[in-house]
């Protein structure tokens, strides 16, 4: 059973109507933590879009060569996870290799894209939606643009907010969490624009 | 039975595939090659393995550029100029760096990784620097918390250094350690006899090199060390010195103390030693044998915490005070100050306020 969407307006919607972190409200930790500064929002939004694009199309692969064939479908959390902790181990070595600032930057939350929920959400909603190859790699890349989108954007408003007066108890994470609350309810604007199923 | 085996041979054939991809990228994005390091203009070529950091590669090489952190980016000692092939500079080498000297190319030498050529300045002070093998004569409990480590040098057979001087200790793999680190250590003897060499320690809760020192040297294990390093270390002049000590910071103001008496110095010389209380005072015998010889010394041990049944007739509270206490104007004196990073700010302001330059007062702060 294949959904009707082409592959062009799941990645139009994967942005913004049905967006990763604004909608579905995946992947916050990294998102919150590296959003203080655009260029490295960027880095990292970069590398959350090259791992779940990637892995979006792997996982389909395993999904439909590996486990169904063989009824293995119970297996799917685990092999989509480690599938995705191989990926990050090798764009951790990229880019410490070609980097080396960002890969300083970015400390700890470049391994941890590993944990990042909006990587596994992608993998399992497209195998719950029913996608072909092609609608989960547009998915999946749509979906990274969406989660850069969001962080980028998050990452210029606290720029622009560092020299504002904000009330001293909500500076840091109060003023974050209320800043994306206000960005879900404008892209709230947008749901129903597209059913992705 | 079926399902089972093909599960778990999907995931482990898996598992293989993913494993053999992830060593591939690592044996190729990890190597990074045969590098070449220009130091100081063609002065000296040397051909290292990369993917190491500068200062540990450069120690590999026989070159010790200072560093009391062991390379952990928390002295901010290892600074070197890199000319070519450094790469941008990390926040971790930012907030020890000044504007200028950013501008110059110099970089923490423990935060630079070698990926390709790189060409570099060395002061030619950096290439005296050597290394040491020596072997434990002796372990004495000097307070509860304090052991002196006698080592004799075996090769090369004498060290060369000026009294104030500190030395990088080599700690080995032990239990708790799983690799060798270097931590920085002042040398308590004398320049006089250059064949062995005291170290005082103090024991930090879990601190790598003072808990190996504590709990499992031996005598007769051997020591690597290397050295000497460090700025602080006697002037001369014929200006009044004002040392003040805390704790094991007395190590390198003995080994200044016996390079004074040695020359048969005139100077006037006061010792302030302030510690918590009498049992936790150290090399006090020593310290009256040098007063003996050197004519204008005075020795003012002050005890912070002394209780009652010591029945200590001496300064008392916070050594700064003492000082404060004693001296009115101290615009002509010199100071040497060693020890507690706290003390070593505040005497500093002291002596500012009561005169002194700054460039005449000289410190190693023992963080």
């Amino acid at each position: 059973m294949e959904t009707g969407l082409s592959a062009s307006t799941i990645l139009f919607a994967a942005i913004f109507t049905n967006n990763i972190l604004l909608t579905n409200f995946l992947g916050m930790c990294s998102f919150l933590a590296i959003s203080r500064e655009v260029k490295s929002a960027l880095g990292l939004g970069m590398a959350v879009t090259f791992v779940m694009t990637c892995t979006a199309g792997l996982n389909y692969l395993v999904y439909y060569k590996l486990l169904l064939p063989f009824d293995l479908a119970h297996f799917r959390f685990i092999i989509f996870i480690i599938v995705i902790a191989a990926f990050v181990q090798l764009v951790e070595m990229v880019v410490e290799r070609y980097s080396p600032l960002l890969y300083v930057v970015l400390g700890v939350f470049l391994p941890l894209i590993t944990v990042n929920c909006a990587i596994l959400g992608v993998a399992l909603f497209m195998i719950i939606r029913d996608y072909t190859f092609v609608q989960c790699v547009a998915y999946g890349f749509g979906g990274g643009l969406g989660w850069t989108l969001a962080i980028v954007a998050l990452g210029g408003i606290r720029e622009k907010i560092r020299k504002a007066p904000i009330p001293k108890g909500l500076e840091g994470p109060g003023i974050t969490l209320i800043v994306t609350g206000l960005m879900a309810l404008s892209f709230m604007g947008f749901s129903g624009m597209i059913q992705m199923q | 039975m079926l399902q089972v085996a093909l599960g778990l041979l999907a995931l482990s054939l898996l598992a293989a595939v993913l494993a053999l991809l992830l060593e591939t990228a690592d044996a190729y994005l990890m190597d990074y090659g045969e590098c070449e390091i220009d130091i100081n203009e063609g002065d000296k070529v040397l051909k290292v393995q990369g993917g190491g950091k500068l200062l540990s590669t450069l120690m590999d090489q026989g070159i010790f550029v200072p560093s009391a952190c062991g390379g952990r980016g928390s002295c901010g000692l290892c600074k070197l100029r890199v000319l070519d092939g450094g790469g941008p500079v990390l926040p971790t080498e930012t907030p020890y760096m000044e504007p200028e000297e950013l501008e110059k190319g110099t970089r923490l030498s423990c935060q630079v990784k070698v990926r390709n050529d790189l060409a570099l300045e060395i002061p030619p002070e950096l290439f005296l620097i050597k290394e040491y093998r020596t072997r434990v004569m002796g372990l004495k409990d000097l307070t509860s918390t304090i052991k002196e480590v006698r080592l004799q040098m075996v090769e090369p057979a004498e060290i060369e250094f000026k009294p104030g001087q500190f030395i990088q200790f080599e700690v080995p793999e032990y239990e708790g350690c799983p690799e060798p680190v270097y931590r920085a250590y002042s040398i308590a003897s004398s320049a006089e006899t250059p064949g062995e060499l005291k170290l005082c320690i103090t024991k930090v809760e879990g601190g790598l090199a003072t808990t190996y020192v504590h709990q499992y040297l031996k005598e007769g294990d051997e020591v690597t060390l290397n050295g000497p390093y460090g700025d602080f270390y006697l002037r001369d002049s014929d200006r009044e010195m004002i040392m003040i000590a805390t704790g094991s910071g007395l190590a390198p103001l003995m080994s200044i103390l016996y390079q004074l008496a040695a020359r048969g110095s005139e100077r006037k010389v006061t010792l302030f030693f302030g510690t918590r209380a009498k049992a936790d005072l150290f090399y006090v015998d020593e310290i009256e044998g040098l007063g003996e010889k050197l004519p204008n010394f005075r020795f003012v041990p002050v005890l912070s915490d002394s209780p009652e049944e010591e029945g200590w007739e001496g300064e008392r509270g916070i050594v700064t005070h003492a000082v404060d206490r004693m001296y009115e104007d101290c615009s002509d004196k010199e100071g040497y100050l060693c020890g507690n990073p706290l003390m070593i700010d505040s005497a500093v302001e002291l002596f500012k306020r009561k005169g002194l330059e700054e460039d005449r007062i000289y410190y190693d702060k023992f963080a």
